[in-house]
């Protein structure tokens, strides 16, 4: 197969590329100047999954409920206007809400976490709203007409069916959560953010970078876990990542 | 039993208020196949809903083996009725063992006896249970699939059934397989069914009684063959259909119009005894010949028999055969297909058992008009079982 071969060829390329980069950064001296920050990186990148930790839990915890509750049927006058406010809330860019949260609470740790929770929270409800929604209504006629409670409904029928949904939601809001953490610097909140806006300040790319790409790093190994996640709880029958032929 | 009264529903819409259901009036006796027929808007699944208040009625009642229902609660009333959907709606997140025993869980069942009520339901509609219940409903075709349907509302063996177009989704021939299923496990589990269709061939295969539904009103409630042979208006002649005398067809059994008195002949007679039975009957056409175990091996025309010396086994002729539980349309089909007029008839064994001639088919049809026109006095359905 082509592909097949196509894929080997680049694996080689990558692996020749990755050994290319270890002798550049080896001769340059680039790796030491990188090790002498490694405690930094250690520290301030606890600190950072923290942040992201604090606020995506306190995120979910509010964003399922919510979501839930504007989807009920008994909310159908409200649910459209309600996420109108959150799609609204969405397009503010997430320095601004920084901002706005830091004139509110002022500095440290806790306008921080109010402000990633804030921007964290909009596509949770969106996906949790939009994947209740999406329940087709045969199923949950069906699971009414069979005798099941409204809270039967919910919990044995609609969530099961909507947490694939649910969870791409949890994955893009804290993969934004993760890439916002630096911006918390800014209000004082510590995190990778101070290698990178110091970097910057100072030009010294190194620092930035020191910062930059455990950042990346950590978006993607959440990322992964959350996926992961939604492997396992999600069941089989709903799950594309699982189904079988 | 199910019986309703005065059941109205006005739906509320932009455009002022539509009456889905007008003072609906009828009664399904215990063990039998309600079909609710009319084209679509005409109120039948609205009527169907308001039983197990998917629809809340605006007024009337429903009442379930004399209970009036209106003092149960909604959860306890729905339990108590299966309830089958044409878009099926398996839920995708469980097994089909799940999907299954969901109602019996609900009504709180121990896992010993719903897991083996699970196995009971799965052999009812022929479905290996080991091969199935641990499998996810998207694995399944959507015949299989809409027996699990069924098997999921007969789980907590619910005495009344609500089916809403429950073949509708499927295709012509695995939903002539499953209708035929179904009828022979009705036969078993003698449920109430209300059954909305817009198949008139399916009301008149499935229904003990039909329903005819236009605008929110019940424009005639009759046995199929009742139905057929007096329709009440000119809309419900025009549902039927022209061919509505042929759809009787369906109805009767061979068994019903067969005569039993037949004579034939054996392998060894000569031709001339042929000749003989044959003038001696009155036969126009010809004689059946039969073996020792009185299966018919073919005939002997009139022509033949009159021309002919020897062994009638020499000179007999294939002919069809109609066995006696099918029913009168087959027996047209075959008819017209080998361009005769009558056909022997045999049971399950293949024996011979009489014959049944064209002449008998339409007097008896015609019977049934005929009684129309002299009396108002409902007919016996003497074409019913």
């Amino acid at each position: 197969m082509p592909i097949q071969s196509m894929k080997g060829m680049l694996r080689v390329l990558l692996l020749i590329a990755a050994f290319g980069l270890g002798v550049w950064g080896h001769a340059s001296g680039v790796i030491e100047e990188f090790l002498f920050y490694l405690p930094d990186v250690q520290f301030l990148a606890v600190e950072h999954l923290w942040l992201t930790a604090i606020s995506g839990a306190l995120a979910i915890v509010v964003a399922i409920p919510l979501g839930i509750l504007l989807s009920r049927p008994s909310m159908a006058r409200w649910a459209e206007s309600g996420m109108q406010v959150l799609n609204i809330g969405t397009t503010i860019p997430t320095l601004a809400v920084l901002a706005l949260s830091m004139s509110l609470l002022g500095i440290g740790v806790v306008p921080a976490v109010f402000g990633l929770f804030v921007a964290t929270l909009l596509p949770i409800t969106r996906n949790t709203y939009t994947g209740l929604k999406g329940v087709s209504p045969a199923l949950k006629e069906a699971a009414a007409g069979i005798g099941m409670s409204p809270a039967q409904r919910l919990m044995r029928v609609e969530l099961p069916n909507a947490l694939y949904v649910i969870f791409a939601g949890i994955r893009t809001a804290l993969a934004i959560n993760i890439g916002t953490v630096p911006l918390a610097f800014l209000i004082g909140a510590g995190g990778l953010g101070e290698l990178i806006f110091t970097g910057i300040d100072l030009y010294d790319p190194v620092m930035m970078l020191a910062g930059a790409i455990p950042t990346a790093i950590l978006a993607i190994l959440v990322d992964a876990l959350i996926a992961l996640i939604a492997f396992i709880i999600v069941p089989r029958g709903v799950n594309p990542a699982r189904r079988q032929a | 039993m199910i019986r309703l009264e005065n059941l109205t529903k006005v739906f509320d819409t932009p455009k002022g208020a539509v009456v889905a259901a007008d003072h609906i009036n009828m009664e399904v006796p215990s063990g039998e196949i309600c079909i609710l027929l009319g084209p679509s808007g005409c109120g039948k699944t609205t009527t169907l809903k308001m039983i197990n208040r998917i629809i809340r009625p605006t007024s009337g009642k429903v009442f379930i083996d004399g209970q009036d229902t209106t003092s149960l609660d909604t959860q306890t009333l729905r339990r108590n009725i299966g309830y089958v959907i044409q878009q099926i709606g398996l839920f995708p997140n469980m097994t089909i063992e799940e999907n299954i025993t969901i109602v019996p869980k609900l009504l709180g069942w121990d896992a010993k006896k719903y897991k083996e009520r699970a196995r009971e339901l799965m052999h009812m509609i022929a479905l290996e249970p080991d091969a199935f219940l641990k499998r996810y409903p998207s694995e399944l075709s959507g015949g299989q699939q809409q027996r699990i349907g069924v098997a999921r509302a007969l789980a907590a063996d619910p005495p009344v059934m609500l089916m809403d177009e429950p073949f509708g989704a499927i295709d012509p021939i695995n939903r002539a397989v499953i209708q035929d299923e179904f009828i022979k496990m009705q036969k078993e589990l003698k449920k109430t069914i209300m059954f909305v269709s817009h198949d008139i061939d399916e009301a008149i295969k499935m229904g003990d009684r039909v329903a005819i539904f236009r605008d929110g009103h019940l424009v005639q409630y009759a046995t199929p063959d009742e139905l057929l042979a007096a329709p009440k208006d000119s809309f419900v002649e025009s549902f039927l259909g022209e061919d509505r005398a042929l759809k009787r067809l369906n109805l009767i059994k061979v068994h019903e119009i067969i005569s039993t008195e037949v004579d034939t002949v054996s392998p060894q007679d000569s031709m001339q005894s042929a000749l003989d039975k044959l003038d001696r009957n009155g036969y126009q056409h010809a004689i059946i010949l039969v073996n020792e175990q009185r299966q018919p091996m073919g005939i002997i025309p009139r022509s033949v028999a009159k021309v002919s010396k020897g062994q009638c086994l020499d000179y007999a002729q294939h002919v069809p055969t109609v066995n006696v539980n099918d029913d009168l349309r087959k027996a047209v089909s075959l008819m017209l297909a080998h361009d005769i007029t009558w056909l022997p008839c045999v049971d399950d064994d293949n024996r011979l058992c009489g014959h049944i001639t064209q002449r008998t088919m339409t007097h008896h049809l015609g019977a049934r008009y005929r009684v129309h026109q002299t009396s108002t006095e409902p007919a016996t359905p003497s074409t019913e079982e």
